[in-house]
């Protein structure tokens, strides 16, 4: 029923017409404040703070509180706000695509990302696609167990890895008593340990999309393609993994976006062997204390990853719009 | 035809979920240990949970914890409902992209650019770091959770009963409170869990943007780890785990219920 046909239906009652106008007021009032309220708290907390965060990446590192020379304020006046803008700098800039380190820190970031991203995609696809076949009666528990380990502790779950990948660790006993290995395998401190965490900790990321995607497939096209002689592997390619696109992308940005800028992984895992660029920024901040530069830092990280961000809103956006 | 369950299935489905949970069965299991040594078993002994609760450190970081939680989560939860109406009610207004943009970009975006930009803002309008600037950048964090979470529920929501509320004479609000309210709850209620797991779990943010007297439980648990793995956080992250674990059940058992209860009452009404 349309918007009009329920306002039409208000104003014919005669009594209540009066009333009705005022009520339609308030309801816009209504409207316009379910709107605002959110609206106005996000442009506040998340977008005002991407401003300043640029504004001082342009300024030089002080020793004052806070540790940095001011920019851009209009409390001097217009002409006091002219003159600061002739002491912006894109030093902390240059200075950043100079330095072999951050370089470094922000191309393996990215590649280590990228390679977690396809590690996690290999592991969670055989579990989501075993879990769409699975009978429609054990479905909900299945999804009720990949989600648990979400809502326990990102630190602990990474923390917990630390006793089982250590040296003298359980998987080393575990290797060592079975004779598979001689000597106990360096794992933590390195890449691998990072990889095995961020595979670990971002799974149910990868499962949830794939599987959504996967149990909407319709079964009878494979069926099909079988009746047709199609051998099982080149039906998965043809169909299943094409149909199952949508959850592989999203499941993909999903893990790979926040793994870029991974911090406590890294940091717990890696060791001081390894270098990504969220651990770059946490130390600039708080052991150098150089916060212009960690804002340059991060405004760089958030230029790389604004193109992968705005994949995902779209792709978010397309999966609301087939829902309705 | 009913897809077959094969072997390969049944297999990768073990071997995934031997991965997920057989870390923090570990964790949980030598939590229990005798032995100072994480990774030696020494015999069982629960002295790490005595000497866990005569840590005042500890239970001081706990106390800062569950407060920004419990608040974080509620205020989350109302924003991000209204911020889940806004999406799935008003398809039409001034900036709504960037709306969008603006409740999305959380989920993904890295933490250290969240903490940095967020703590910035706090100098910059001159607020003290502390309780106040971790509730606050909490709550811009997981109202976003929560408004993802429950406008999946409005997606799949069916007006046609709100219409019908309202051809009764309804106002607006009145047929929200009554009608809209009811039907989303159970992921309102998911969202605030949702919001309060991440709230009490979440060490990037919390650590740009608290203060002194403000540490959080991961924070504390952050500190002690870097010194190296005790089996005392063992113990800690065994009670955190429990804690979640529970709430997470009962909820689950609720909702179950109450499905259970829905269906009834639709096969009685049909019958009716």
């Amino acid at each position: 029923m349309s918007n009009a046909a329920v306002t039409a239906a208000t104003s014919s009652r005669a009594t209540a017409a009066d009333k009705s106008a005022l009520a339609r007021l308030g309801e816009a009032f209504v409207g316009r404040l379910v709107i605002l309220i959110p609206y106005l708290w996000l442009v506040f907390f998340f977008l005002v703070p991407f401003v300043i965060v640029f504004k001082i990446s342009l300024s030089q590192t002080a020793i004052a509180i806070p540790p940095y020379t001011p920019v851009l304020g209009f409390g001097d006046g217009l002409a006091g706000f002219f003159a600061q803008l002739n002491e912006l700098s894109i030093d902390n800039y240059t200075w950043l695509t100079q330095d072999a380190l951050y370089v470094n820190a922000y191309v393996t970031s990215v590649i280590v990302a990228a390679i977690s991203t396809v590690l996690t995609l290999l592991v969670g696809y055989p579990i989501a696609y075993g879990m769409a076949r699975a009978p429609a009666m054990l479905r909900p528990t299945l999804l009720m167990l990949v989600i648990l380990p979400f809502w326990t502790s990102f630190l602990i779950r990474v923390y917990a890895w630390i006793g089982i990948l250590k040296p003298e660790g359980l998987l080393n006993q575990l290797l060592l008593a079975t004779g598979v290995v001689s000597q106990p395998l360096i794992i933590l401190n390195t890449y691998t340990a990072i990889f095995i965490g961020i595979v670990y900790s971002y799974l149910p990321f990868m499962v949830l999309p794939l599987y959504s995607s996967l149990e909407k497939m319709d079964y009878s096209l494979i069926e099909a393609a079988k009746d047709l002689g199609c051998p099982p592997t080149s039906a998965f390619w043809k169909i299943t993994f094409p149909l199952s696109l949508p959850g592989v992308i999203a499941g993909c940005l999903l893990v790979f976006i926040p793994a870029v800028g991974e911090f406590v992984i890294p940091d717990l895992l890696g060791g001081s062997q390894t270098l990504m660029i969220g651990k770059t920024l946490w130390n600039e901040f708080f052991a150098n204390r150089d916060w212009p530069v960690s804002s340059a830092v991060a405004v760089i990280l958030l230029l790389l990853l604004i193109v992968p961000i705005m994949l995902f809103q779209r792709a978010q956006a397309r999966a609301q719009e087939q829902d309705k | 035809m009913n897809p077959t369950w094969s072997r390969f299935n049944i297999t990768s489905i073990v071997l995934g979920f031997a991965f997920l949970y057989l870390p923090i069965v570990l964790l949980v299991v030598f939590s229990f240990n005798e032995s100072k040594l994480v990774t030696v078993w020494g015999g069982f002994s629960t002295k790490w949970y005595v000497s866990l609760f005569h840590n005042q450190g500890l239970m001081d970081a706990t106390w800062v914890t569950a407060r920004v939680a419990v608040i974080s989560a509620t205020v989350a939860t109302l924003l991000g409902t209204l911020a889940a109406l806004t999406l799935t009610r008003y398809t039409r207004f001034k900036g709504r992209t960037l709306f969008s943009g603006m409740v999305f970009a959380p989920l993904v975006m890295p933490e250290v650019i969240t903490g940095l930009s967020l703590l910035l803002l706090f100098v910059a309008v001159g607020l003290d770091r502390g309780f106040v600037t971790v509730t606050l950048a909490h709550i811009t964090l997981t109202m976003c959770f929560v408004a993802v979470v429950v406008q999946s529920r409005l997606i799949t929501f069916d007006r046609s009963l709100e219409e019908a509320a309202m051809d009764l004479g309804a106002p607006p609000v009145k047929t929200f409170f009554q009608i809209t309210l009811p039907v989303i709850m159970p992921a309102i209620v998911s969202g605030w869990m949702l919001a309060f797991t991440l709230s009490l779990d979440d060490l990037v943010i919390a650590s740009f943007t608290s203060g002194p007297g403000a540490t959080t439980l991961p924070m504390k648990i952050y500190s002690q780890v870097r010194l190296g793995v005790t089996p005392e956080i063992n113990a800690a992250c065994t009670i955190l785990i429990a804690v979640v674990a529970v709430g997470v059940i009962i909820a689950s058992l609720a909702n179950k219920r109450r499905e259970v209860q829905r269906q009834r009452d639709e096969q009685a009404a049909q019958r009716g």
